[in-house]
């Protein structure tokens, strides 16, 4: 097992070789992710060196002090946290050193083709169909995604489409990397309550996806995206944040600032609000202390659920207390934001960007179900979908 | 740690606190679980709680003694364990899981912390801790069960002169389970001992800590400090005694969500287990979601108050105005959610319930915690 010693050297050979100052940044990430200094827990040759995840931070660290370059990770947080961990765990070796360099060093953008109009909580049940071209022995796509992050910027997609409706929804699902440049691809911005279109539409008509593209067995498709699901869970809730931050932090600053504003029911409703936050804030440092300790708890299944609503209490709140002001919002302006900052804009802003906590990335219904499931032991509701050739089902 | 006027900036970033059960804690809990196990499990702790004495006095002799859980906050050098905050919690919450009667808080916790504010280096303080700490007397403070950290404290008793006191004071917990008691008085505090006193006996809310007033008639006592000294011995020990009961109702909370997942996944209506129903399951998983933010609270005040951080009045504040409520609200799930079975006598959520109640009242209100919220956290009232 390589040692922190021995990553520290490499980094050495690295910054030596290419100083930060005098090299282009892409060729610095691309010498970087060679060198196995990208993800250091990733294999060899793929931008890893098969060190323990931890050792990452030491990596990290050293490079930030010679003032190196970075991936600038939240612009490619799709590829990073929900491909790449897929493609790692389900491709082929000409799929990894095909896909994983330019992910990795951002000069391919990517994005996620899960959700449809009519599949979101039920997302087995979609409806994309994917049928083989006899001849070529490529796939044909037909249909609709929504809430598409970076489609507008994204080179790749990972996409799961059906290839057999007389099957169960479960089975009948294939998992494919999508060429986002490939004709038939149209990409419309999807305008949200906050006036900003964060996300996207995608159609998709008669877009042809070669089989060398496929991730994993035809029918493996539910399969392979309960793995980029779960990092996409792992990446929602795993964020370490002081006291006071996140949404009670600009609530609490209004408060010491604007003292006409008080009123003592706010007052009430913010000193409860600080102490769930708090004790919030509590529960996600003893849940990363149960990782670090090898233990982890269930308690990450919760971390998203406690903070939706949070968020979306304290950002209510935070309008009442502005009064008039709370009247008024920054911009209704059509824009495309490249980083979302739910914090970034004004208390109107906030309110309404929080009502998607409850809702993206798992919907808190369904969150609930999972712990009382999984967590609990609770038996699930009786259902008849499971069985049911997919045509068969209602829609 | 126990200055009433030292504050903390809401945004000062102080080591994080370990979150986390070390072994050694682990294995305190699994010795206190099996004593209760064997001998506080519910009927027994039903059929006592009627009497006038819920306490089992063998259950004591062990717990304290035997396990040494009542000298966890003394130092070795004083007769004591030499742990800490931390292990009482986990004491604590096994108590509240098998919501015993035992003098515990005000003996072991309250009254400790008070002899400990004092000068124990006198053989007065000194005899007198080492007796509690081995569990061989049970000592309680003289003080309402309902005082908080940061309130005024009682005046209802005089010094006639040479420590005599006259005057009274309650509803003071577990003084009918007392050898001695601590008594405030305005020339200082007091041992004093349970035969010079009178116990009105109330009837309580929560049959497993019984409640009395404690009257005194000329009583004398031996003086332990000055004012100065009783009143910042007197106010640490709310502290500390707020912050630990976090713990006994994270304790409560976890036997009710436990006991009440266990009854809906048994409980056949309308041909399915009753847990089966989303309504209810989804009430249970914000309910685990309340028992695991309570869990990071309670072990935050706890160990802010075993290493002495300056963070925590304010950590103590928080877990009080946020566990108080869970408590109560797993309690009313329990009965809630079992139905029919959940009113009767014979099945013990009551006891739970009244528990949960009574512990959201005592040392500090969630309400008066969140004052001190504010206090600390620089949000000032309108």
């Amino acid at each position: 097992m390589i040692t922190s010693e021995e990553l520290l050297a490499r980094v050495r050979d690295l910054l030596a070789a290419h100083p930060p100052g005098e090299s282009d940044r892409t060729d610095f990430l691309r010498a970087r992710f060679d060198a196995g200094l990208a993800w250091v827990h990733y294999p060899e040759g793929l931008g890893g060196l098969g060190a323990p995840r931890s050792l990452q931070a030491v990596v990290d660290a050293e490079l930030e002090a010679a003032g190196a370059p970075g991936n600038d990770p939240r612009r490619i947080g799709i590829g990073l946290g929900m491909a790449a961990p897929t493609i790692l765990a389900y491709g082929t070796a000409e799929q990894k050193h095909r896909f994983l360099r330019p992910l990795w060093v951002g000069e391919e953008v990517w994005c996620q083709l899960f959700s449809e109009p009519g599949a979101g909580s039920d997302l087995a049940a979609l409806a994309t169909r994917a049928v083989r071209e006899e001849d070529s022995g490529d796939w044909i796509v037909d249909g609709q995604k929504v809430w598409t992050s970076s489609a507008h910027t994204a080179r790749w997609a990972i996409l799961i489409a059906r290839t057999d409706p007389a099957l169960p929804k479960h089975r009948g699902i294939t998992y494919f990397l999508c060429d986002m440049h490939a004709p038939g691809v149209e990409v419309r911005p999807l305008r949200q309550i906050t006036g900003e279109a964060e996300f996207n539409e995608v159609f998709l008509t008669g877009v042809r996806i070669p089989d060398a593209h496929r991730l994993g067995a035809v029918g493996q498709g539910w399969e392979v995206a309960r793995t980029t699901l779960m990092n996409e869970r792992v990446s929602i809730g795993g964020m370490r944040i002081p006291r006071e931050g996140g949404m009670i932090g600009p609530v609490s600053a209004v408060w010491r600032e604007r003292p006409e504003l008080r009123t003592h029911a706010l007052h009430q409703r913010l000193l409860e609000l600080w102490v769930e936050a708090e004790v919030a804030r509590l529960t996600g440092e003893r849940l990363r202390q149960q990782l670090a300790a090898g233990q982890p708890g269930p308690e990450g299944s919760g971390m998203k659920l406690t903070f939706a609503r949070l968020n979306q209490e304290i950002s209510g709140l935070e309008v009442e207390l502005l009064g008039a002001e709370g009247l008024l919002y920054e911009d209704w302006t059509m824009r495309r934001p490249e980083i979302v900052d739910f914090t970034g804009r004004d208390a109107g802003y906030r309110y309404l960007r929080a009502k998607g906590n409850s809702i993206e990335g798992g919907t808190s219904e369904v969150l609930l179900n999972i712990v009382a499931e999984r967590v609990l032991g609770l038996p699930a509701e009786p259902r008849d979908d499971k069985d049911t050739a997919w045509k068969d089902l209602a829609r | 740690m126990t200055d009433e006027t030292e504050r903390t900036t809401p945004m000062a970033s102080h080591a994080p606190f370990d979150l986390l059960y070390s072994e050694t804690e682990e294995e305190l809990r699994s010795a206190v679980r099996a004593l209760l196990a064997d001998r506080c499990d519910a009927a027994s702790v039903l059929a006592r709680a009627e009497t006038d004495r819920p306490y089992d006095p063998e259950l004591w002799s062990t717990l304290a003694g035997g396990i040494g859980a009542a000298g966890l906050l003394v130092p070795e050098k004083l007769g004591g364990q030499g742990a800490s905050h931390r292990e009482a919690a986990v004491v604590l919450e096994e108590l509240g899981r098998a919501v015993a009667p035992a003098p515990y808080l005000t003996s072991a916790v309250l009254a400790t912390e008070i002899l400990l504010g004092c000068d124990t280096t006198s053989a007065e303080v000194a005899g007198l801790l080492a007796q509690v700490a081995a569990g061989a007397r049970v000592c309680v403070p003289a003080v309402p069960l309902t005082l908080a950290p940061g309130a005024p404290l009682p005046s209802g008793v005089r010094d006639a002169g040479g420590g005599v006191l006259t005057g009274s004071a309650g509803p003071v917990a577990d003084a009918v389970a007392a050898d001695v008691l601590l008594v405030l008085a305005d020339t200082g505090l007091y041992a004093v001992p349970a035969a010079a006193v009178t116990l009105v006996r109330a009837v309580p809310l929560d049959l497993t800590r019984p409640l009395a007033t404690v009257e005194l008639d000329g009583a004398t006592g031996t003086r332990l400090g000055d004012p100065a000294t009783a009143r910042a011995a007197v106010a640490g020990a709310l502290l500390s005694g707020a912050g630990l009961l976090a713990s006994e109702q994270l304790g409560i909370a976890q036997w009710c969500l436990t006991e009440t997942v266990a009854h809906v996944r048994a409980r056949h209506q309308f041909n399915r287990p009753v847990g089966s129903f989303q309504a209810l399951k989804h009430r249970l998983a914000r309910l685990w979601l309340d028992v695991a933010s309570a869990r990071a609270a309670a072990r935050a005040a706890a160990d802010a108050l075993a290493t002495g951080s300056p963070d925590a009045p304010l950590t103590v504040a928080v877990a009080q105005a946020y566990c108080s409520g869970v408590a109560v609200r797993a309690a009313e799930e329990c009965v809630q959610l079992h139905g029919g079975i959940g009113m009767t006598w014979e099945h013990p959520a009551h006891l739970y319930l009244k528990r949960a109640k009574a512990d959201a009242l005592a040392l500090g209100s969630a309400g008066h915690h969140r004052t001190l919220v504010a206090d600390f956290a620089e949000l000032p009232s309108p």
